[in-house]
């Protein structure tokens, strides 16, 4: 087991070289130039070459490499261009918000999609099965801003109820921090609950087949004990590398939503950082964004272990 | 049962929305500002914050005329190359330092020496800044400069408190002589100012507080304002200005400010200038003659915005009144295009992915298209399009100018020779238009300038390095319940005055 661990986070260092290869490379076929980008409305031709001089724009790509990732193995992943702050910072600003906002989608995801699916697969076949499916696929098809703009429309501007956008750290006030999330979570939410719906069912229907279930029954087992103990913890096992592979999307990809609720997030971060070409910041968020996925990828294998003894070597 | 659980948390919600202050403004802005320090700052957005958190030596009413803020009187020199401030006494920094010439001194040599300073052109012509006695200073120039005033009403005239400046981490706190100081600033999210209780004119301020929010798309930045999670949005969109009318709960104000949008056409940077458009000028005639600017305002922007054909809006005191915007002439562009043996030109024209210039840009291309051009649209990025403009890697250009105080400050670095290359991107150089430029410049009474800035007219207007199409309005929507919003030709927001009702 321990040699297996070692082998896995081993596995680490060239998947980030080569992420960081990839970052670096990527960026650059950005159309524009990123000087004059961030010289603002004056373009002044002094401060286009501050710019350059200042953030390495004017040394050949190898040598901006290696002082990125130089800086970037003793922690300092440089310094945003724009507003001049440490992109370390800003990240550690905006990891946490992001996190929170996906962990309650990913709450609201599987609340939604592990019932539906057990009752889907349950009733395979039945109406309450494709109503499911009709909704799921509502669930998958519904554009995040458009869902998002109409939520605000109704829940803030016509009955007032909810802040439209924005966000209030918890330590501020819970209460307002849970106000202002509960619209982007339910957002990010739903579209996530339709695939963990969806894999929930079909998992279940794979293991309402297996012949410890039947031997279950025959038992004299009550359908609910059957189907909540002896075979919803069987089929959570891909339900769980889902709802990892989900959470690793949703960091990254509440993009959309972040922009429309207006929620100073890693999504708001890159795309910002993106348009006004701030290189440092651009590559610092996508290299903790790989990192975060790598290590929910190597999570998810170590829970594997946990949930099934069979891949226990 | 329910109805009562529903009704409690509806109860504790609107609690819990009811916590914010009433003395508390929240201004909804476009974008996230850059640098929050006058010397570095890039961004029309940062002014808005600026004009809470820095005054400056001059301000200007909101009808463009200086009147005095830090400084209190102005005088030039008998030959045009000195300006000696009075300054306000009694006026104190945020840090409680007092403001005094040697802080002018020390803010104005900061412009010049910062490296990066974003103002150090504006403020050129300073060669040497002389205490005269503890409240009177005087900037010496190398030449007569006459936009020096207008840079003094923006950023080049606020001034910061000299110690902290020195510090590194100024942009992250800075310390000004504003009517609110910094509080704290969560990037992309809010900038929160708090009164300053020493403030000069503190009669004048009713808030406690000013939180900027920036919110980028417009349609949400509205519906926080119709939510009542903010007190006034800037930039509202064209679109929504007739929902804002009908809704009882608000109100909105506008000014013509002192921006436009035109087609800047290459005529002189690379091989892509090498077209009938870039160095016939008949073709260029053809093309504004095929463009119905009243038409063009109409279907894209309501007709809330004012047709134009220069760099100035009529209101301005510098607007060149004898030449004014040509009349749709479908029949003598074609007839022009034929005389320039080019009767279907091909252009391409650039615009950011903006989607109310990119309406422009489709109704550019059916007038113009009615006259024989075929117009290609190409819908670029914003940093992209610029990336491309400095290369060179244009043809027509559709882009805007958020617009300076100065009249200078929106002509002579579009189309002098010495120009940024990043501004003149097309590369219109012409020693008659420089000469006429650097004069407007050196004049000192306006009734001059504005003849010089007449034949500058005449000759932009026929050469057409820009064809000036509109000039766009500031838009504001708030709450109806606040009173005392002038809007000033410049955009900004100012404090002074604004109350809840």
């Amino acid at each position: 087991m321990a040699i297996l661990l070692a082998r896995r986070v081993a596995l680490l260092v060239p998947t980030l070289f080569f992420v960081s290869l990839l970052i670096f490379g990527l960026q650059q076929l950005l159309p524009g130039d990123p000087a004059l980008a961030l010289a603002g409305e004056d373009q002044d031709p002094e401060v286009i070459a501050h710019i350059r001089q200042k953030y390495h724009l004017d040394q050949p790509l190898p040598v901006r490499y290696a002082l990125w990732i130089g800086a970037a193995l003793q922690g300092d992943l440089g310094e945003s261009i724009r507003i001049d702050r440490p992109v370390l910072d800003l990240i550690a600003e905006k990891l946490p918000v992001t996190a929170e906002l996906a962990a309650l989608a990913l709450l609201i995801s599987l609340s939604i999609g592990i019932p539906a699916g057990i009752v889907a697969a349950v009733k395979q076949g039945s109406a309450i099965d494709y109503g499911m499916a009709v909704v799921a696929l509502w669930g998958l098809s519904i554009p995040n801003f458009w869902l998002g703009i109409l939520l605000i429309l109704l829940f803030s501007v016509e009955l007032g109820l909810l802040p439209a956008s924005g966000f209030v750290s918890p330590g501020e006030s819970l209460g307002q921090n849970l106000l202002t999330l509960i619209m982007p979570a339910f957002v990010l939410g739903t579209g996530f609950a339709a695939g963990i719906m969806r894999h929930t069912r079909s998992a279940m229907l794979q293991v309402l087949s297996a012949d410890y279930i039947r031997t279950a029954r025959a038992k004299g087992l009550g359908e609910r004990r059957v189907v909540l103990r002896h075979a919803l913890r069987n089929a959570l096992v891909p339900v769980v590398t889902l709802a990892a592979l989900d959470f690793g999307a949703l960091l990254s990809g509440a993009v959309l939503t972040e922009q429309v609720f207006t929620i100073p997030g890693f999504g708001k971060l890159i795309v910002d950082a993106v348009f006004n070409r701030d290189y440092a910041v651009v590559q610092g968020v996508v290299m903790c964004t790989a990192l975060a996925y790598v290590l929910l990828n190597l999570f998810v294998d170590i829970a594997y272990l946990f949930l099934n003894p069979r891949l226990r070597p | 049962m329910i109805k009562m659980v529903i009704a409690a948390i509806v109860l504790a919600m609107s609690a819990m929305l009811a916590g914010a202050s009433a003395q508390t403004l929240r201004i909804g802005l476009a974008e996230d500002p850059d640098l929050l320090d006058p010397t570095l700052a890039r961004t029309y957005v940062g002014r808005i914050v600026f004009a809470s958190l820095c005054d400056k030596l001059v301000e200007i009413d909101k009808n463009l005329a200086f009147v005095p803020q830090l400084a209190t009187e102005w005088q030039w020199t008998d030959d045009n190359k000195a300006l000696v401030l009075k300054l306000r006494q009694g006026v104190k920094f945020h840090d409680g330092e007092p403001f005094d010439a040697a802080a002018v001194k020390f803010n104005i040599e900061r412009h010049v020496n910062l490296p990066g300073s974003n103002r150090k052109a504006e403020i050129s012509a300073v060669t040497a800044v002389e205490i005269i006695d503890d409240h009177t200073i005087k900037l010496v120039l190398s030449r007569p400069f006459a936009p020096l005033l207008a840079a003094l009403s923006d950023r080049a005239g606020m001034m910061v408190s000299p110690k902290p400046a020195q510090g590194s981490e100024f942009a992250a706190r800075p310390i000004c002589a504003g009517p609110y100081k910094f509080v704290e600033r969560v990037a992309q999210d809010r900038i929160v100012l708090a009164r300053f209780a020493d403030y000069w004119n503190k009669d004048a301020i009713h808030f406690d507080r000013i939180v900027f929010l920036p919110i980028p798309d417009s349609t949400v930045r509205l519906a926080n304002l119709q939510s009542g999670s903010l007190d006034l949005i800037e930039r509202v969109a064209a679109t929504d200005v007739d929902a804002v009318k009908k809704d009882a709960r608000l109100k909105l104000a506008e000014t013509t400010g002192l921006a436009y949008t035109g087609i800047t056409i290459n005529q002189n940077n690379g091989p892509r200038s090498k077209n009938p458009l870039g160095q016939d000028p008949r073709v260029r005639e053809a093309l504004e003659l095929s463009i119905d600017r009243a038409a063009l305002n109409q279907v894209v922007f309501d007709g809330l915005f004012e047709p134009g054909n220069k760099w100035l809006p009529p209101a301005n005191p510098y607007y060149v009144k004898s030449l004014p915007i040509p009349a749709r002439n479908l029949a003598k562009a074609k007839e022009l295009l034929a005389a320039a043996n080019a009767p279907r030109p091909s252009v391409t024209l650039m615009v950011s992915t903006n989607p109310q210039l990119q309406r422009a840009a489709e109704v550019l291309q059916s007038m113009a298209g009615e006259a024989g051009f075929d117009i290609k649209l190409q819908a670029t990025e914003f940093a992209s399009a610029l990336g491309r403009a400095v290369k060179g890697d244009f043809e027509a250009h559709l882009i805007g100018w958020s617009g300076r105080t100065d009249p200078d400050g929106n002509i002579y670095n579009f189309v002098a020779c010495k120009a940024p290359p990043a501004l003149n991107t097309g590369r219109y150089c012409k020693p008659e238009v420089d000469r006429e430029l650097e004069a407007a410049r050196a004049a000192g009474n306006p009734a001059e300038r504005l003849a010089h800035y007449t034949k500058v007219a005449e000759h932009i207007l026929a050469d057409r390095p820009i064809i000036y199409l509109w000039h766009g309005k500031w838009l504001y929507a708030m709450s109806a319940k606040l009173a005392g919003f002038v809007p000033h030709p410049d955009g900004l927001i100012r404090p002074q005055g604004l109350r809840m009702q």
